[in-house]
């Protein structure tokens, strides 16, 4: 056997393992009900069901049609991206803006094609003021600004 | 005449002080993302949902709107300059925009965009105003089984319309729909998926999926290119089109007009199918279509008359039915929410205000539109040579900000990442995201109303086919999946999307 279209082989094991995941959780967890009186599992699992057999017809094709490679994947962009998200959320409240978007703004530059620090750093300063100005103090966001630990000695 | 009266309240609303600024902030970012690349109205609008809560219900829809059909105004800026779509829906608009800028000729093709999208924008405005209160009073009638079948053809018909694989296209209608049932079930209290995870109990935040199916896989995605720009900045000198082109222009925007507007309204339609009809049918009725893809007008009036004219009229079924066509209608739907409106076709005689205001300050905002985008169209200009490693930090601190604050938890910026990841892995996949978003919103709405219609007809899944109403419906979806299965019109649609 031998997979000829790889986009369509991958895409159809994807749909496949959420729509016969997701159906599975249900039955076993949530009353089925019937069709007057439907349970929370119903609907879920003839989603579930469908999502999986049209996953199957997708990876069965892929065998036997030629379709197309898979793009390669840029890993440095995509996880400090991601990183510099998920980092921003969990850092904002011991380390305030100031800190967050440090670490945002930065994390994500060096994710792109070029990384000039001078730039960046005057990037940050610019996009900390805006943020304060526009976000705490105009929308009135309950964002800390400083770092927990310095919130006596800085004042906005 | 009823509809002189709607309308002169629209007025009423739409100018005062407040909701001009609104409608200006609106189109004005509109504009904004639409000349930037690699940003798009669906990440802007999530971006700034959190930030109408706090606003009136009436300014906050005058503003969102005014971002979806500003930003096809500035898409085609963009096409024509750089040769780069803004927007999607101004694909087309680069083919001949592109051209005529290269035979130095990129004046007149951005007054040509700015007229044809201000004149479409115009009549559709009209459009809403009279088709819409027709259409609202028979929603009125509707049950569940309408609704359910009504959704139904929705979804097919976003996934007729999706680009590429069809049955990728009803898979991920599939997985947003089962996204969508994340959290509490209303019929019987059930926690459903939510994997011991307390911030998903009320469901995932759709603001969250657009951002980061929308948003940040486009960031992704364009930090793997590297591309060299060619802009054509400095050559944008007499705006003013001549009496030969005008002569050319005005039956290309009449028809890209009319049927841009009526694209609009189907189900799944909206800016991006309406320019390519657009441009499709020009090319074939043309005097001059050997010109086309070398610099013809008419490939620049067509398409942007009919891209500004099915933004607008894709409000029509959100207005009157409660239900999106497209992904920025689905967010839409999303901010009436926020406000405490129910979408449906009570909006209307509940809230006049709200829905002609809205619709006024659609036109109003059109106005405003052309004096942005002709006399000023320098300070556009200028933001093209606005490298883009400044530009996506910018634009990741605002989407980080607008997640974080929607519940002030770190977690909403973690399930950002996640469906992030999804939506790169979708596109290298090439599964499309949109019909997933739509069906994320259906999701819950769908089961209530089959839940519905099933309990009132004792079981009996024929209810669906007895109705007539739901049954044309169904019949309608179902005859474009046989159309769509059908190889030499699919070959055709192919044909289609790759022009």
């Amino acid at each position: 056997m031998q997979i000829k279209s790889p986009k369509d082989f991958w895409a159809g094991a994807m749909f496949i393992a959420f729509g016969a995941g997701m159906a599975a959780i249900a039955i076993k967890d949530y009353q089925m009900g019937n069709a007057v009186r439907m349970g929370p599992a119903y609907f879920p699992t003839v989603l579930g069901g469908l999502l999986a057999i049209l996953g199957l017809v997708l990876l069965l094709r892929a065998l036997a049609l030629k379709g197309e490679k898979i793009g390669r994947f840029h890993f440095r962009p995509l996880l400090l991206i991601l990183a510099a998200c998920v980092a921003f959320g969990y850092l904002l409240k011991p380390l305030g803006l100031l800190g967050a978007l440090l670490v945002l703004v930065f994390v994500s530059a060096y994710g792109g094609h070029e990384f000039k620090r001078k730039e960046v750093l005057i990037l940050y300063a610019v996009l900390f003021v805006f943020s304060v100005l526009v976000f705490v103090k105009g929308l009135t966001l309950p964002f800390p600004i400083c770092p927990e630990a310095l919130e006596e000695y800085c004042r906005f | 005449m009823e509809i002189i009266a709607n309308l002169a309240l629209g007025f009423g609303v739409a100018l005062s002080p407040f909701n001009l600024l609104m409608c200006l902030i609106g189109v004005v970012l509109g504009t904004l993302i639409g000349v930037l690349p690699g940003v798009g109205p669906v990440a802007t609008i999530a971006m700034l949902l959190p930030i109408t809560f706090n606003l009136d219900p009436v300014a906050a829809l005058i503003m969102l709107a005014g971002i979806y059909y500003g930003a096809q105004y500035g898409g085609s800026t963009t096409a024509i300059l750089v040769n780069l779509p803004g927007e999607s829906s101004s694909v087309v608009t680069c083919l001949d925009g592109y051209q005529m800028a290269r035979q130095g000729r990129a004046g007149p093709a951005l007054a040509t965009a700015a007229l044809g999208s201000f004149f479409a924008g115009c009549v559709a405005t009209l459009v809403v105003a009279m088709f819409a209160p027709p259409l609202a009073e028979v929603a009125l009638k509707f049950g569940p089984s309408e609704y359910f079948s009504l959704m139904v053809l929705g979804l097919v018909a976003a996934v007729v319309l999706a680009h590429g694989s069809l049955i990728k296209a009803i898979c991920m209608v599939l997985l947003g729909l089962m996204l969508g049932l994340v959290g509490t079930d209303v019929n019987s209290g059930v926690l459903r998926f939510a994997f011991g995870v307390p911030e998903i109990a009320d469901g995932i935040g759709f603001v969250t999926v657009a951002m980061g199916m929308f948003g940040l896989a486009e960031i992704i995605g364009n930090l793997e290119q590297k591309g060299a720009r060619e802009v054509f900045t400095s050559k944008v000198t007499h705006l003013w089109p001549t009496r030969e082109d005008f002569k050319r222009i005005w039956k290309p925007i009449l028809r890209g007009t009319f049927l841009g507007s009526a694209l609009g309204i189907l189900p799944g339609g909206g800016a991006l199918l309406s320019s390519f009809g657009a441009y499709t049918l020009e090319k074939k009725v043309s005097k001059y279509s050997h010109e086309f893809g070398k610099g013809a007008i008419e490939g620049v009036a067509a398409p942007e008359s009919a891209n500004n004219a099915g933004a607008q009229t894709s409000f029509i079924p959100l207005l009157t039915l409660g239900i999106p066509s497209n992904a920025v209608m689905a967010l839409m739907i999303g901010a009436m929410m926020i406000q405490g409106i129910a979408p449906g076709p009570q909006v209307m005689t509940e809230r006049p205000q709200l829905f002609w205001g809205m619709i006024v300050s659609m036109w109003i905002g059109n106005l405003m539109l052309v004096v942005l985008n002709l006399p000023l169209i320098g300070i556009w200009i200028k933001l093209l040579t606005v490298p883009y490693r400044w530009l996506y930090p910018s634009i990741l601190v605002f989407m980080c900000i607008g997640v974080y604050s929607l519940s002030n938890n770190p977690f909403d910026t973690l399930l950002m990442a996640m469906f992030g990841l999804l939506g790169y892995v979708c596109v290298k996949l090439e599964c499309e995201p949109a019909p997933m978003i739509l069906g994320f919103i259906l999701g819950p709405l769908m089961e209530e109303n089959l839940r519905r219609a099933m309990l009132l007809s004792r079981g009996d899944a024929l209810v669906f086919f007895q109705k007539p109403i739901s049954a044309s419906f169904l019949v309608v979806s179902i005859i474009l999946l046989a159309i769509i299965a059908f190889p030499n019109i699919r070959k055709t649609r192919e044909e289609a999307f790759q022009e």
